[in-house]
């Protein structure tokens, strides 16, 4: 019977979702009606094709579909066949064809072996094939084929603009390099290097693009004016080598300094606004740098809350995900071995670390202790520039100063960066930190020193701008005389011949000190450069080679010993990085071509670094996983940003142009550039509306505005987190809860499981049915799609059943065409099934059961 | 096209398209993948389904695989007869479950069947140590190891039998951020 039976249920159609119980008791009939109904039909769908109705076709289609599909309404349907018109749903006929289809196209995703896929398939587009014409869709076959191609290809667009767009990023291998062999931490300082190279390459774009370009095309050319002229005093060394450091000579009256521009409206017969470009670029770089550092926190914050739950998971997806499939190239797949086996050991240190705990009064000693210590290291370094600070100052004042004199405030603050970091490093081993939250404690003291260095300087600056607003009035009106008296003395000499111009170099200037403080941002930038090289040059390689070579005659082991490998100093760098960017940003508006130099500086050294730290340094000897997201690389950042735009901002908003260079000179403000340029090129009311929009009457009131806002949407905020805490706790319950009563379970349910057990080789022989439907409802051990009895074996010609859980069956075709006998289990013998095979002992009867509904996604 | 029609018919060309993640250019190319290993097993014409298998050895020599530490866990979790050799429509399947555009549910299936070392349908505590022995080329001591173990059971068993069964391996899995790259080879 059960061969018949599978035998039947074989040319049944494979559709049939109906409930088992009721499948049985109609079996047999339904089988017969079925293949009736079958024959029927396709006689019927013959006379359709060349018969001229339409409709009676559908119908009888629909009722012939109905027939195979229904189960319970198959008697009533038997009844009414003859008249079949009446209520015959075309719409499961449609149904089952679209289900088909989907089928069809979810084939690819079934987790059956190919063979059983292809003829399913084949099964598929037979009865697809068959009823779709049918059904009217044959009509907009050709539109609905070229739908699909079209889809296809936006597919496969999408998937190439997506790997084209990945493979523009830079350095993806040379960093992941990095990272395989020093671990995530080091590899995030070169990720973020990357990003910084980014950010300067637009700004770069920003600055030449609107300002430098333009007024190397269009403006007036070199040597018109005296501000672009070299004054003849300066000539004769204006092409010495040195000015390539220095920034003297040619180099300073050259568009990459602000002095170099004129106040001219507009320059070129593009009638191009260069003052007013001036302006707003400078603004913008730093309303772009504002905007793109805070868009990168927030996506960053969006990244660390999306995947909240990543704690439960870390040794299991590090187990399971890590090892890169793709990896093909021995050498790539070494790295990643040695990654991985880093990546575990970092999370074992984590795990170690977080059930650690001794004696906490020391440690508490220690940190109070250490923390002393660097404080008394940064009052000192603070002093240190202050004294060296006040002397250079009356260096300045004398004449013929040597070398050391004139660049003490760059080498102490260099000598100070150089060295405090590694002091601090000293004195932090006495905290024993985790390295992570070490490695911040570390930034922020490096970050302070670094700070007190910066602003130290700038203070200085500020006193020597100063000075020299005192004395461009003098040269102001030496300037007025000269230029006067030189038109007298032509005029008076011959009224008929023009007077012949004074010559731009021979015009006397003032000190025009935005460019000198553009000077002194560039050189900064410059010596800083070279002091990061050569350190790593010295500290890393040299001392890599010295430690390698020599070691070979040596009184000890130099390489386990004193000097040993460098390791990289992420805190150290990171901070270079961030500090650098400060003076590019603070610079940038004085001296536009900074930036172009920023970018050269970061582009060599991605490659710099990357060498020496794959050349000559050693991984930490405690690695260390990154912080997931950099967010506080970027909250240094953004302070920094801050700190650098208030002097910028301070100089704009109060200090008076030079009065002869530059694109504001003549103008009380630079921003004056903006209301004159309302004034002239805007139609008056939009003077009139900025005149009210600056009233301190509404801008007050918005900023009230804004802090409410900001206040308002902080509460909320909170109140967000303190929900998302609450259900996190709340899932967390019900996770342990549910493990829990598993546990139960499984102890208090002995019968259970020998019931189980028994059930297992009794899937091969005849279990009753009913005995594994009991046993399906006493354990709900249904939470997954692999435990439910859909799992039952999806045979060849059933694409409806079995889900994804047929991937654990042995190979389908064997159930076909082998005599039952041989069991279903054969290459799997003896494995236990606890959830057991509730459809009973024919393989074939799986296909009956409702399918494991992702199966059908 | 024309020398290439004979190595499968349009039909198949489009069955094989259906059933897998690949383009007709792709899948004639794992063809030629295929049969290059094995020049004289392998016949150049596919139009009548010849029979024809090629040892794991053959397989796991290929570039794509050769560096994966699992590759012989993949290649007998595809293959039908349990034993390690492909056909070809095993090899096809294989890398088409292992191509990018394969969905999570499918890769978690194969994934599971890979990791699971000695075929009980669980991942148990010696599958573990055998994928993390093969992950760090055995260069974790003897108690990390362990630690390692226990913190994945630990993480994951959601039914507390101290293996992962399918459904503790899905639902790991599918939080996973990085399995999607990772489990995926390019041919």
């Amino acid at each position: 019977k059960e061969d018949k039976e599978e035998d039947e249920s074989k040319e049944e159609d494979n559709g049939s979702q109906q409930n088992r119980a009721s499948r049985r008791k109609n079996y047999q009939r339904k089988n017969r009606n079925g293949r009736k109904a079958r024959e029927e039909g396709s006689q019927k769908k013959d006379r359709g094709k060349t018969a001229p109705n339409k409709d009676q076709k559908e119908s009888e289609n629909k009722e012939k579909k109905t027939t195979k599909r229904g189960k319970e309404g198959e008697n009533k349907q038997k009844k009414g066949r003859k008249n079949s018109d009446i209520d015959m749903p075309l719409a499961m006929l449609k149904e089952q064809v679209e289900q088909k289809k989907k089928l069809i196209s979810t084939m690819r995703n079934k987790p059956w072996r190919m063979a059983k896929k292809l003829s399913v398939l084949r099964e598929a587009q037979d009865f697809v094939e068959k009823f779709e014409g049918a059904l009217g869709k044959g009509k907009g076959k050709k539109l609905y084929a070229y739908k699909m191609m079209m889809a296809k290809k936006w597919v496969k667009f999408k998937r190439d603009f997506e790997n084209f767009k990945t493979q523009c990023i830079p350095w993806e291998m040379k960093i992941k390099e990095v990272e395989s062999h020093f671990g995530s931490s080091v590899a995030s300082y070169f990720i973020f290097l990357r990003w910084m190279y980014g950010v300067n390459l637009v700004l770069f774009g920003l600055i030449f693009g609107l300002v430098i370009i333009p007024e190397v095309l269009m403006g007036m050319p070199y040597g018109s004016l005296p501000r672009k002229t070299v004054p003849r005093a300066e000539q004769a060394t204006a092409m010495d080598f040195s000015v390539l450091w220095d920034f003297e000579g040619y180099i300073k009256y050259s568009a990459l300094f602000y002095g170099y521009y004129n106040n001219q409206r507009t320059i070129g017969w593009l009638k191009y606004r260069l003052p007013m470009a001036y302006f707003m670029v400078g603004i913008s770089v730093f309303g772009y740098s504002l905007m793109v550092v805070i868009r990168s926190m927030a996506r960053n914050a969006n990244e660390s809350t999306a995947d909240g739950d990543d704690n439960n998971f870390i040794f299991s997806w590090k187990m399971f995900t890590s090892w890169d499939y793709l990896i093909g190239n021995p050498e790539t797949a070494d790295n990643k071995f040695a990654s991985i086996t880093t990546s575990f050991k970092e999370s074992i240190v984590d795990e170690q670390e977080s059930n650690k705990d001794e004696n906490i009064h020391l440690r508490r000693f220690l940190r109070v202790l250490a923390n002393v210590l660097i404080i008394c290291c940064l009052c000192g370094s603070g002093y240190l520039i202050y004294f060296v600070v006040k002397r250079s100052q009356t260096f300045s004042k004398m004449q013929n100063v040597g070398w050391y004199e004139r660049n003490e405030v760059e080498i102490v603050m260099s000598l100070l960066g150089m060295f405090c970091p590694p002091l601090f490093e000293t004195i932090a081993a006495l905290e024993n930190y985790h390295p992570r939250i070490g490695l911040k404690w570390q930034l922020g003291r490096i970050f302070a020193l670094f700070l007190g260095n910066l602003y130290t300087f700038l203070l200085a600056l500020m006193d020597d701008v100063n000075e020299k607003l005192a004395e461009e009035d003098v040269v102001k009106n030496i300037t007025h005389w000269t230029l006067l008296g030189h038109h007298n003395s032509s005029a008076g000499n011959d009224s008929t011949v023009t007077p012949a111009p004074l010559d731009p170099a021979d015009v006397p200037r003032g000190p025009c000190w935005e460019t000198t403080v553009g000077i002194e941002f560039m050189r900064l930038t410059v010596s800083d450069i070279l002091v990061t090289y050569i350190t790593i040059l010295v500290g890393d390689f040299i001392r890599a080679c010295f430690v390698r070579f020599v070691n070979y005659c040596w009184c000890w082991d130099l390489e386990a010993g004193f000097p040993s490998y460098a390791e990289f100093d992420i805190s150290g760098n990171v901070l270079g990085l961030v500090f650098n960017q400060g003076m590019i940003w603070m610079g940038s508006f004085y001296a536009p071509g900074l930036v172009g130099i920023n970018v050269l500086r970061l582009l060599t050294s991605m490659y710099f670094q990357c060498w020496a730290v794959m050349s000559s340094n050693v991984p930490h000897a405690r690695v260390f996983k990154a912080s997931k997201s950099n967010n506080f690389y970027m909250g240094l950042l953004l302070l920094i940003l801050f700190l650098s735009l208030l002097p910028v901002a301070y100089t704009i908003m109060s200090l008076p142009p030079s009065f002869d260079c530059g694109p504001f000179s003549g103008k009380k403000r630079m921003y004056d550039v903006i209301q004159e340029t309302i004034e002239l090129d805007f139609p008056l009311f939009v003077a009139k509306i900025f005149s009210y929009l600056a009233n301190p009457g509404l801008i007050i009131p918005a900023i009230l505005l804004m802090v409410l806002t900001i206040y308002y949407l902080n509460a909320v905020s909170k109140a967000y987190q303190r929900a998302n805490a609450e259900l996190k706790k709340k899932m967390q319950m019900q996770r342990e809860e549910e493990k829990n009563k598993r546990n139960n379970k499984a102890s208090t349910n002995p019968m259970l499981q020998d019931l189980e057990d028994l059930l297992t080789p009794s899937t091969k022989t005849e279990s009753p049915p009913k005995q594994a439907e009991d046993k399906k409802i006493e354990s709900p051990n249904g939470s997954s799609p692999a435990r439910k009895p859909g799992r039952g074996e999806a045979l060849a010609g059933s694409p409806m059943a079995g889900g994804r859980g047929a991937a654990f069956t042995p190979p389908s075709p064997v159930f076909v065409t082998q005599p039952r006998i041989l069991g279903v289990r054969a290459p799997y013998p003896g494995q236990p099934r606890p959830w057991g095979h509730p459809l009973g002992p024919v393989p074939g009867r799986g296909r009956g059961q409702p399918c494991y509904p992702r199966a059908a996604r | 096209m024309g020398n290439k029609q004979t190595i499968f018919t349009d039909e198949q060309l489009d069955a094989y398209q259906d059933c897998t993640f690949f383009t007709r250019k792709e899948i004639l190319r794992l063809h030629g993948r295929y049969y290059e290993m094995a020049p004289n097993v392998v016949p150049m014409d596919y139009t009548k389904d010849p029979d024809v298998k090629l040892p794991m050895q053959l397989i796991i020599n290929m570039p794509e695989l050769k560096e994966n530490p699992f590759k012989e866990r993949i290649v007998s979790s595809f293959s039908e007869d349990g034993e390690g050799s492909l056909s070809f429509n095993d090899f096809v399947d294989m890398f088409s479950v292992l191509s990018e555009m394969a969905p999570r549910e499918l890769k978690a299936i194969y994934a599971f069947k890979i990791y699971d070392f000695n075929t009980d349908n669980f991942i148990c505590k010696a599958d573990l140590e055998k994928t993390l022995n093969k992950l760090t080329k055995e260069e974790l001591t003897e108690e990390e190891i362990t630690l390692v173990c226990e913190k994945v059971i630990e993480e994951a068993d959601m039914d507390g039998d101290g293996k992962l069964g399918f459904a503790d391996f899905e639902n790991m899995i599918s939080k996973a951020p990085d399995f999607l790259s990772t489990f995926h080879i390019r041919i």
